[in-house]
């Protein structure tokens, strides 16, 4: 699809989980001819959770106006905002999976990755889950061609250490076809 | 040669009653510390053995348990693979001593839970083709086998163990790890 004259919409969906919400969402979208390009949903503590960006040549408030149905019943939110195109990402750098896990309390995400953060790396994807006293949490991430890769490990290992868990940081194992 | 001979082995070899352990689960310390080093031939490591099948035969659907998840932080633990449906070579109930892996190749991805971390399951990807060493608790003969699929999976699960990882620190990737929907 042609992204001339086109704008590009974030769109969340929060709250209350029941059957049907993506599918009143996605046919709203449908309706004024928007087209859904990447998208993401989960349930957080069982909390729906839903962000999409969409293209077509529409203004914002059609969009809201297109989905006012779903947070009438005053337990979903609703976020409709233009956003920019994105440069893609340059080659180069290496991919990390990082995993984190132990008794659950207040910084552990915060001071791990802290130290991702001040090597320049960049996280591309996280997902966190408590259960019971459990914590874990699973990152992906991407560090600069030039980082040393060792030392960034081992200052999450003292990090979690200080913290009383325990972090794996290995490459992202891609077997090409 | 040492293939047959873990397949011959039984607990019965081990000549004591095994008690059955309670399981300690994450984040209980022990379960992320790298075990000791264990001599095979000793009294309680024999007992131990035992109780780890014990243990193992008591609990739905366990096919391997590690010393580390009983609280105790000794390399050792037991598979039996027999009754699952991916198992291919099969070497019947066994516990190894101070195991390690000597070859591993054909890398596969497979859902894995653990007694451990009762309430999470995750994709992990691990070798299909595994060749193991390791000690025979009681007699403290060293063995080289090897072997493929489920069973692999297993003792490298278990290996894991021994060394102070749980298969969370083999996710896959920040979407691996799922809330387990079904109970044991």
């Amino acid at each position: 699809m042609s992204t001339d004259s086109t704008d590009l919409y974030a769109v969340t969906v929060l709250g209350h989980d029941r059957p049907g919400i993506i599918a009143e969402t996605t046919a709203g979208l449908a309706g004024l001819g928007l087209n859904i390009e990447d998208s993401t949903m989960t349930l957080l503590r069982g909390h729906f959770a839903m962000m999409l960006l969409c293209r077509g040549a529409v203004d914002a408030s059609a969009i809201e106006r297109s989905l006012d149905g779903l947070g009438s019943g005053g337990d979903l939110d609703v976020a409709v905002r233009p956003v920019s195109d994105e440069p893609t990402p340059g080659a180069g750098g290496t991919s990390w999976v990082l995993t984190v896990h132990g008794g659950d309390r207040p910084g552990i995400v915060s001071e791990v990755v802290a130290q991702v953060a001040s090597a320049g790396g960049n996280i591309t994807d996280l997902t966190t889950r408590l259960a019971g006293e459990l914590y874990l949490l699973v990152a992906e991430l991407d560090l600069p061609v030039d980082a040393d890769a060792d030392a960034v490990a081992a200052g999450i290992r003292a990090a979690a250490e200080r913290l009383g868990v325990t972090a794996t940081l290995r490459p992202v194992d891609t077997d090409e076809l | 040669m040492s293939s047959e001979r873990v397949q011959a082995w039984t607990e019965a070899e081990l000549g004591v009653e095994g008690r059955v352990l309670d399981v300690v689960r994450a984040p209980a310390g022990v379960l992320s510390t790298r075990g000791d080093d264990v001599d095979p031939t000793a009294p309680e490591t024999v007992q131990l053995a035992a109780d780890l099948v014990a243990t193992m035969r008591v609990s739905p659907g366990c096919v391997g348990l590690a010393a580390n998840q009983v609280g105790v932080g000794l390399r050792m633990f037991c598979v039996d693979v027999t009754e699952h449906p991916k198992s291919r070579t099969l070497h019947g109930t066994f516990v190894l001593c101070n195991a390690e892996i000597v070859e591993s190749s054909r890398n596969e991805k497979a859902r894995e839970g653990c007694m451990s971390v009762p309430d999470f399951t995750g994709d992990v990807k691990r070798a299909s083709r595994l060749t193991v060493r390791g000690q025979i608790p009681g007699t403290g003969e060293e063995v080289v086998f090897a072997t493929d699929a489920f069973e692999a999976r297993a003792l490298q699960h278990e290996i894991d163990h021994t060394d102070g990882l749980l298969f969370l620190d083999r996710a896959a990737g920040a979407h691996a790890i799922y809330p387990r929907q079904t109970y044991l």
